[in-house]
């Protein structure tokens, strides 16, 4: 190969095409990366600037403990945001209820049960679900799953939180099923056959076996699908409606933060107003409490993390 | 090594099963005595003409062999002659494969474990299994062990004493009495395999099916799993499946060879196997001239 009078080259002049073509991947690479970087940072800026703004005229104290939240009112206008955080709760809480069993009956199903066929149908099923646009759901709820509740309850409000949770809960149900099936399917068949060859039934090996062998997987699922329903926007604004109010009667009708930020962003708050900036307030709460169920969500992956090899 | 590793066995056929139908046995033994040799101590397990098949490929073809009680038989023979379906046939765990299918009778204490009315689940409380990989569960060492007693309902009593007995007939209690709390992971691949151990005897079946239990560990683990191996069949019967002929040499007292196309080519004695075989080809396999 080499000779004496031409020895092995292995300097960077000797082989510069692929030396430019690194050097170019590494700064697309990074330029994506920082552009995503970047975006993110911007918009807690941009957040946290406009609730400065906000809160240099209303105080904390009225924002996180009253229960009045009123921003338009002419004379007296009132800034409690505990009536949109109730909102958002009982849709949030509400959902959770109705998908969390649900997701995992169905994972344990699609993973435990299901024959490789029917697997092979439903889970694509789900995730094709999940990629409905969510006003298409706050459409179903108003035309479908309202009037259904209104037979049940005459005194059903056109607009309800009831409604609006369980369109949310449908909404986050093919998030958990898919995420925790995930989770229970990468549990190593050695250990059900372990389980299996002692006695176990299935449901044995489905309940003690893989379920506690897949817990962080599983409540990771859960913790997503709840920082989905928190940040829920469309559904909910069609179904549960636009009035805050602390109201423990899930078929009166209600407003969650996001509702009200479509409220405000779409109708006819003229920019530096109070009303406008309460926005980025509404918005930068929003944003703690996801980033805050992220950071748990991680937390949980990393403190159960599934030590099987 | 073990310290009450001796007495009687109480065979608990009638034992509490909670799945409902109880495995049944009737203790008949048939006449007709396929391979196997003259002086087989009583039978326990009989398979007669047994085939198995993945999807359209026959893994087993007409194996028909009986194996004693309470001794150790190997299983022996170059890889994918069909050993470990041979050993997963006898409790069942073929089911749960979804292509598998068997054909053929195969009887434990006389009763065709194939038959209509036998529950897998029973079956595989009464026939516990020990894997080629130690797959011990994401629990303490203790709920390993604990874990065959609770699911068969025997749970209610001594539960400690019981495991401790699993651990120590292991010949693992020594090394973990001071960390049962601990993680069955967090032991070494020798000390895994034996937990693995207690974790089937821990429920006082009658037969183990080990697969290679020994393949994926060192020298000195394996000769512990060996004397262990030789120990239990003090009380236990024990299949093994091996791809170490010294061991099967050494720890068995009857030894299977199967050849390619899963057949099943010689079973006697193993003195006779290892010193002189009927076939020709058993031969060349011993002597390592193939396989
Ligand atoms: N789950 C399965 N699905 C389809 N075919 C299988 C399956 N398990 C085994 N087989 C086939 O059955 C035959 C026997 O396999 P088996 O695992 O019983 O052999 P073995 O003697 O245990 O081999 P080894 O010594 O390598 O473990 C092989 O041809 C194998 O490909
Ligand atoms: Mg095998």
């Amino acid at each position: 190969m080499s000779t004496d009078t031409e020895p092995l080259d292995l300097s960077r002049d000797g082989n510069d095409v692929g030396t430019l073509g690194d050097t170019v991947a590494r700064y697309v690479f990074f330029a994506c990366a920082f552009v995503t970087v970047a975006t993110t940072l911007a918009i807690i800026v941009v957040l946290v600037d406009g609730a400065v703004d906000f809160f240099s005229q209303v105080s904390f104290v009225e924002y996180f403990t009253g229960t009045n939240w009123s921003p338009r009112a002419a004379d007296n206008p009132s800034f409690g945001v505990l009536p949109l955080i109730w909102g958002t709760l009982l849709i949030t809480v509400g959902s959770a209820l109705i998908a969390i069993p649900v997701g995992t009956l169905t994972a344990i199903y699609l993973s435990e049960y299901a024959s490789p066929r029917v697997r092979k149908v439903v889970k694509p099923t789900l995730e094709i679900l999940a990629g409905i646009p969510t006003i298409v759901y706050g459409f179903f709820a108003l035309s479908f799953i309202t009037p259904v509740l209104q037979t049940f309850f005459p005194g059903t409000g056109t607009f309800n939180a009831a409604s609006g949770a369980i369109v949310v809960g449908i909404m986050i149900l093919p998030m958990v099923s898919s995420l925790a099936e995930d989770a229970m399917s990468s549990v190593p068949d050695s250990l059900r056959n372990a389980a299996y060859g002692l006695g176990a039934t299935k449901f044995e090996v489905s309940t003690n076996v893989v379920l506690p062998a897949s817990l962080s997987g599983i409540l990771a699922a859960y913790i997503l699908a709840i920082s989905r329903a928190i940040g829920e926007t469309m559904a909910v604004t069609l179904a549960a409606g636009a009035l805050p109010q602390i109201t423990t009667n899930p078929l009166e009708e209600i407003q969650t933060m996001t509702a009200y930020m479509v409220e405000i962003g779409t109708g006819d708050a003229s920019v530096g107003s109070i009303g406008y900036q309460s926005l980025f307030a509404i918005g930068l709460t929003l944003f703690v409490m996801t980033f805050l169920m992220n950071v748990f969500s991680m937390w949980v992956r990393s403190r159960y993390r599934e030590e099987y090899q | 090594m073990t310290a009450n590793g001796g007495g009687p066995r109480t065979v608990s056929t009638s034992e509490s099963s909670r799945s409902g139908s109880e495995f049944e046995s009737d203790r008949s033994v048939s006449d007709e005595a396929p391979l196997g040799g003259p002086d087989a101590s009583e039978t326990i397990l009989e398979s007669r003409d047994l085939d198995v098949f993945y999807g359209d490929e026959q893994a087993l073809q007409s194996i028909s062999m009986e194996i004693p009680e309470q001794q150790v038989t190997a299983l022996i023979g170059p890889s994918g002659c069909g050993k470990s379906t041979f050993l997963r046939s006898i409790n069942r765990m073929n089911d749960l494969i979804d292509v598998a299918r068997v054909e053929g009778d195969l009887r434990f204490h006389g009763k065709n474990v194939y038959d209509e009315d036998v529950d897998p689940v029973a079956l595989r409380r009464k026939i516990g299994m020990v894997f080629q990989k130690p797959n011990p569960f994401p629990k303490s060492i203790f709920e390993n062990v604990a874990y065959g007693l609770r699911v068969q309902g025997k749970d209610d009593g001594d539960v400690e004493g019981k495991v401790r007995t699993a651990l120590e007939r292991a010949a693992l209690l020594d090394e973990v009495e001071d960390q049962l709390d601990s993680s069955g992971l967090d032991l070494s691949g020798g000390q895994q395999q034996r937990l693995c151990i207690a974790r089937a005897i821990a429920p006082d079946p009658e037969v183990i099916l080990m697969d290679e239990p020994a393949s994926a560990l060192d020298p000195v683990a394996t000769s512990k799993i060996e004397d262990l191996v030789e120990e239990l069949a003090e009380e236990y019967t024990v299949v093994i499946v091996t791809h170490n002929m010294q061991q099967a040499a050494r720890i068995s007292d009857k030894t299977a060879v199967f050849l390619t196309g899963g057949r099943l080519v010689e079973f006697d004695n193993t003195n006779k196997i290892f010193e002189n075989p009927e076939n020709e080809r058993v031969e060349d396999y011993i002597t390592g001239k193939f396989g």
